[in-house]
């Protein structure tokens, strides 16, 4: 297992090493000004500029340059806040966008998780079929659809909830719910094909031969075998949620990395979106990593074997 | 002798998209304490599905029409589900076919053998596992004691079903079912586990159900054996009786197809055709379009048992007065000498009087 | 258990021995078997949401198509006077008279711009005074077409290369793997925004930049399938027969893989419908004054609390087809791999 993680380790940073250097170079052929306000300046002004941020250097060097910054953390300066660090402007936002991420993956995979399992318990019933009914709904409507739906009803005709500021744990909660849609969605969706196949499973038959009650099988056998390939789609909800962040932040106004993201792509803020691209797959393959080493953990098969998981 | 389990005419049906399938037609036959009972027929001949009635395990598009299935006394049929969770594991227990699928991949094999233990209150928990230790010892695992805590996976397939039966006796059972407990093994394996079952028979005081499609494993196993076609018992006896003195063209066909040390196995014998579509079961004798000795009354009217012997009966019209006499083939007439040769050498040894009717018998 | 013998009265002539075994006879009566995409389709059929939104979807793209010669008025013609005309059908249909709530007093908004009688816009008009029904038509049809484009790549890149990756096996499968996992490890919204900003903004560089990305599933799932077939015996037996690759590959290997292809398509087409509309949200999709269901968003969400109307007709033809897309994509998967619906 030790080898096994290790041997991962290494990937994960040769892919972050390409994930970089493609961000680099890609922006390096962007075109449009990276000045804010470029039309107004003179032909010196903008080389004053561009030797301030290192753009007179070579290409390779100012490949260099970054990549060994990107070492100690220091993603360039972002060119239109003030000449912040972006790394700045990344620690000063993370906070809020963790907070709906980690709020939404937990109720989303919780509910996910509960409708699943009952959807499956209760296969081809009523129960089944309005849980599965929800899964179709979360899954197809889009998030941003389903922000505004919920800030409309919920915040502004209904007043329960501050619209559009960022205060406190009451002004996450429509978020967290727009954000949680997905994953519920995905989860209760995966969770129910899971437990169908574990309850259909000779052991789960043995498990009632040997005198168990229903909810005693589900609770002491199928449950925790289909629970643990839940874990594998911890990764591509993780994708959905730094995508859903986006545009949820900005219907509900939260500075957080997501509204940060979109507004330095509207105004070509190359060093920020560079920072925070790296930022998201940095995040993403972390998520990967930790779920392959989790998911190896809880499956005695695997943790076991010590061979290696196959890919 | 005291009959531990007694089945009256159970029929099931299992509602499907084509139909009502009717894989159990008028099933009676009973155990008594301490016999083994094989049932023994083709795939799909209904074996599972008769022993499933009992554990109160069918699936659920399943239907019982009609049947008693008594244990000591209590119709099970009427039992409440939570009364049929109080005999499983418990009073009846089971082995499955596949014991690579049929243990949880989760959970330490000594925790799933204490399970039944725990779950019917015999016991705390460690004494649950001491006992689990124990019966795996029992049934052949070495060096129990070290691997209570390890996962199926780490065990080999013959392993596995040893833990299973391990699982299935931990309760001291009444009644023990084994379903094809040896079919999904390779043969040596089989063996092995055939052995450690007879080994059973012997150390705990169990009535056992042994369901096989395989002739060659209940001779050294079985009492008394069930023959099954399409959702019927066609003939039944003692183990002597089914495989000397068959008296169902069925039966033969399967004694036939069974190997043996004279035939090579690549002139192996196999009963032409296939089993009737159970959506709608023909009127008369299921066997009759596969049968060469197929009567007229075959295709008009189901055949009734035949008493063959106070323990031996058969559903088919051959054994009618009117039927005419038919040879059977060559193999089992020689099986029959063989019998008359067991018996007299028998009578011979013992010197012990054998009821003349089966002798006579043998000779039509 | 007791003998029955004697209840039945049986003439002697019944025992008249039959010739035997008629067994090919009774072979022929069994259930004739039906060939497995005949059975899926019959599965399908009965699955009564798939159908209804296969039904549906026919409807959507026919209307769709029909935009693209007729639509009640210009979708981009812009009328200020008429701007924010409220949806209107006929006098008194509660939602579609014309009418609006203005400071508590319902008010005629039509009367009020002095739009001619007769002249209605059933789903009212946007700020720019532009016929919001015309303009849904074309944003459906615009976003379908970028659905469909999209999916195209899946097909021309993701099922090559997952064929190519499968079949060969070993190092070239190894490499092929390692580039899809490192594409498949940066956010492909990432990767779409990075490649939009590189072009310009349009119709081709979103489908070009959603391209580039969406085809990775396509690749594994293709990957998975050629592995498990390639050991398949008339697979080996064609390869032992010393046929050509590509020939085995159109002639064994994609009518196997064609119902995962065509399940994966379905579930394709919506994610590229959500994208475009995602990306022309947060305002890098398709230019102005062109209509998608994204810029009907867009737009609609920004007078959502003062004029919801702009917003609710896309969101909810938007969340039709999503759910349509997805109803059917279900049933095309339950239905040609019977063992998830048991
Ligand atoms: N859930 C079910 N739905 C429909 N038909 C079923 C179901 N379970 C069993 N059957 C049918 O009942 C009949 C008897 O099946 P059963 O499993 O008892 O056969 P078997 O004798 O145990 O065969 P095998 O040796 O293959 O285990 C078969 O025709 C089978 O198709
Ligand atoms: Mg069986």
């Amino acid at each position: 297992m030790g080898k096994y993680i290790l041997k991962r380790i290494g990937y994960m940073i040769l892919t972050l090493f390409i994930i970089a250097t493609a961000t680099f170079f890609l922006m390096k052929l962007m075109p449009g000004s990276p000045y804010a306000n470029q039309a107004k300046m003179t032909t010196e002004q903008i080389k004053i500029m561009d030797q301030q941020y290192g753009l007179n250097k070579p290409i390779v060097q100012q490949y260099w340059i970054y990549m060994i910054g990107l070492l100690h953390g220091d993603f360039g300066t972002s060119f239109q806040f003030n000449n912040q660090p972006v790394s700045y402007l990344i620690a000063s936002r993370i906070g809020p966008s963790m907070q709906i991420g980690l709020q939404a993956i937990i109720l989303g995979t919780g509910l996910g998780i509960l409708l699943g399992a009952i959807a499956a318990i209760r296969k081809n019933t009523w129960v089944d079929t309005v849980a599965t009914f929800f899964a179709i709904i979360g899954r197809s409507i889009p998030n941003f659809v389903f922000a505004v739906i919920l800030q409309f009803f919920l915040a502004f005709k209904l007043g329960l909830f501050p619209i559009a500021l960022w205060d406190g744990f009451s002004s996450s909660i429509l978020p967290t719910i727009a954000l949680a849609m997905a994953p519920l969605a995905t989860t209760a969706r995966f969770m129910r094909t899971e437990m169908v196949d574990v309850l259909n499973s000779d052991y789960i038959e043995l498990a009632r031969a040997k005198g168990n009650s229903p909810w005693q099988t589900v609770a002491k056998h199928a449950l925790r075998n289909s629970l643990i390939p839940v874990v594998t789609i911890i990764g591509p909800m993780a994708v959905d949620l730094m995508v859903g962040s986006m545009v949820v932040e900005n219907i509900f106004s939260i500075p957080g990395i997501g509204e940060q993201f979109v507004k330095s792509i509207t105004t070509n803020d190359y060093p920020t979106i560079m920072g925070l691209t790296i930022l998201y797959s940095t995040m993403l393959v972390v998520v990967i990593l930790i779920v392959d080493i989790l998911y190896g953990l809880i499956d005695p098969r695997i943790r076991l074997s010590g061979s290696e998981a196959q890919n | 002798m005291e009959r531990i389990l007694d089945v009256q005419h159970l029929k099931v049906n299992f509602a499907t998209f084509a139909g009502q399938v009717q894989a159990i037609r008028d099933v009676s036959f009973h155990l008594n304490k301490g016999e083994t009972l094989a049932i023994v027929g083709e795939s799909g001949s209904g074996k599972s599905v008769t022993v499933r009635s009992i554990m109160g395990l069918l699936a659920n598009n399943a239907h019982i029409d009609d049947g008693i299935i008594n244990f000591k006394n209590q119709d099970i049929l009427k039992m409440t589900p939570h009364e049929i969770e109080n005999l499983r594991g418990n009073d009846i227990s089971m082995i499955f076919q596949d014991p690579m699928t049929s243990l949880d991949p989760t959970m330490p094999i000594g925790k799933q053998v204490a399970e039944p233990l725990l779950i019917h209150g015999k016991a705390t928990k460690k004494a649950a596992l001491k006992r689990a230790e124990e019966v795996l010892e029992l049934v052949g695992i070495t060096n129990a004691k070290n691997r209570l805590k390890d996962y199926p996976h780490q065990f080999s397939g013959g392993q596995r079903q040893r833990i299973v039966i391990a699982m299935a006796i931990v309760n001291d059972p009444e009644i023990l079912i084994a379903d094809e407990p040896t079919t999904a093994l390779d043969v040596t394996i089989q063996a092995q586990i055939i052995d450690l079952m007879k080994e059973l028979q012997h150390k705990i005081d169990t009535s056992i159900i042994f369901i096989t499609h395989d002739l060659g494993v209940v001779a050294g196993i079985a009492d008394r054996v069930a023959v099954m076609y399409a959702g019927k018992i066609v003939e039944f006896g003692t183990v002597d009786e089914i495989f000397y003195d068959p008296r169902h063209p069925y039966t033969w066909g399967l004694l036939n197809s069974m190997p043996t040390l004279k035939t090579d196995a690549e002139r192996l014998y196999a009963i032409p055709g296939t089993p009737p579509n159970l959506l709608n079961p023909p009127i008369g004798d299921a066997f009759a379009p596969r049968n060469p000795y197929a009567m007229a009354v075959d295709y008009e009217a189901m055949p009734p048992f035949f008493k063959v012997t106070a323990t031996h009966y058969a559903a088919t019209w051959l054994l009618h007065p009117d039927a005419p006499k038919v040879t059977p083939p060559t193999a089992i007439q020689q099986r029959k000498a063989e019998y008359r040769a067991l018996l007299a050498e028998q009578q011979d040894q013992h010197n012990t009087t054998i009821d003349e009717k089966i002798g006579d018998d043998l000779d039509d | 258990m007791t003998d029955h013998s004697g209840k039945i009265q049986i003439k002697p002539a019944s025992f008249k021995p039959v010739a035997a075994a008629n067994v090919d006879e009774q072979e022929k009566i069994s259930a004739p078997s039906l060939t497995f995409v005949q059975d899926a389709l019959r599965r399908l059929r009965k699955n009564r949401a798939a159908t209804v939104s296969l039904w549906l979807l026919l409807i959507i793209i026919m209307i769709s198509v029909v935009s693209i010669w007729w639509t009640p008025s210009n979708p981009n013609a812009q009328n200020v006077a008429y701007a924010n005309l409220p949806p209107k059908i006929g006098q008194g249909i509660p939602g579609f008279s014309g009418q609006a709530n203005v400071g508590g007093r319902i008010v005629d908004k039509y009367a009020q711009a002095k739009v001619p009688k007769g002249t209605y816009f059933i789903l009212g008009t946007d700020y720019l005074g532009r016929d919001l029904f015309s303009r849904l038509m074309k944003g459906v049809a615009l976003s379908l077409l970028i659905g469909m484009l999209a999916t195209l790549f899946d097909l021309v890149i993701g099922v090559p290369y997952g064929l190519i990756s499968g079949w060969h096996g070993g190092r070239t499968d190894t490499i092929m793997q390692r580039i899809i996992e490192i594409i498949s490890s940066i956010p492909n919204l990432v990767i779409v925004i990075l490649m939009l900003l590189l072009f310009t903004p349009g119709l081709g560089s979103i489908v070009m930049a959603m391209g580039l990305t969406g085809w990775i599933t396509m690749a594994r799932l293709v990957r998975a399938e050629t592995l498990t077939l390639k050991s398949q015996e008339y697979v080996l037996a064609a390869r032992t027969l010393g046929e050509s690759p590509i020939k085995i590959a159109i002639k064994h290997l994609i009518p196997n893989l064609s119902s995962t292809i065509i399940i994966q398509t379905m579930f394709s087409i919506p994610t590229a419908i959500f994208f475009e509309a995602f990306l022309s949200f947060i305002g890098i999709g398709i230019p102005a004054p062109n209509a998608s269901l994204g810029t009907l968003l867009a737009d609609g969400q920004k007078t959502f609390r003062f004029l919801p109307y702009q917003m609710w007709y896309p969101a909810a033809v938007i969340s039709i087809i999503m759910i349509a897309f997805n109803l059917l994509a279900d049933g095309l998967r339950d239905a040609f791999d019977p063992k998830t619906q048991e």
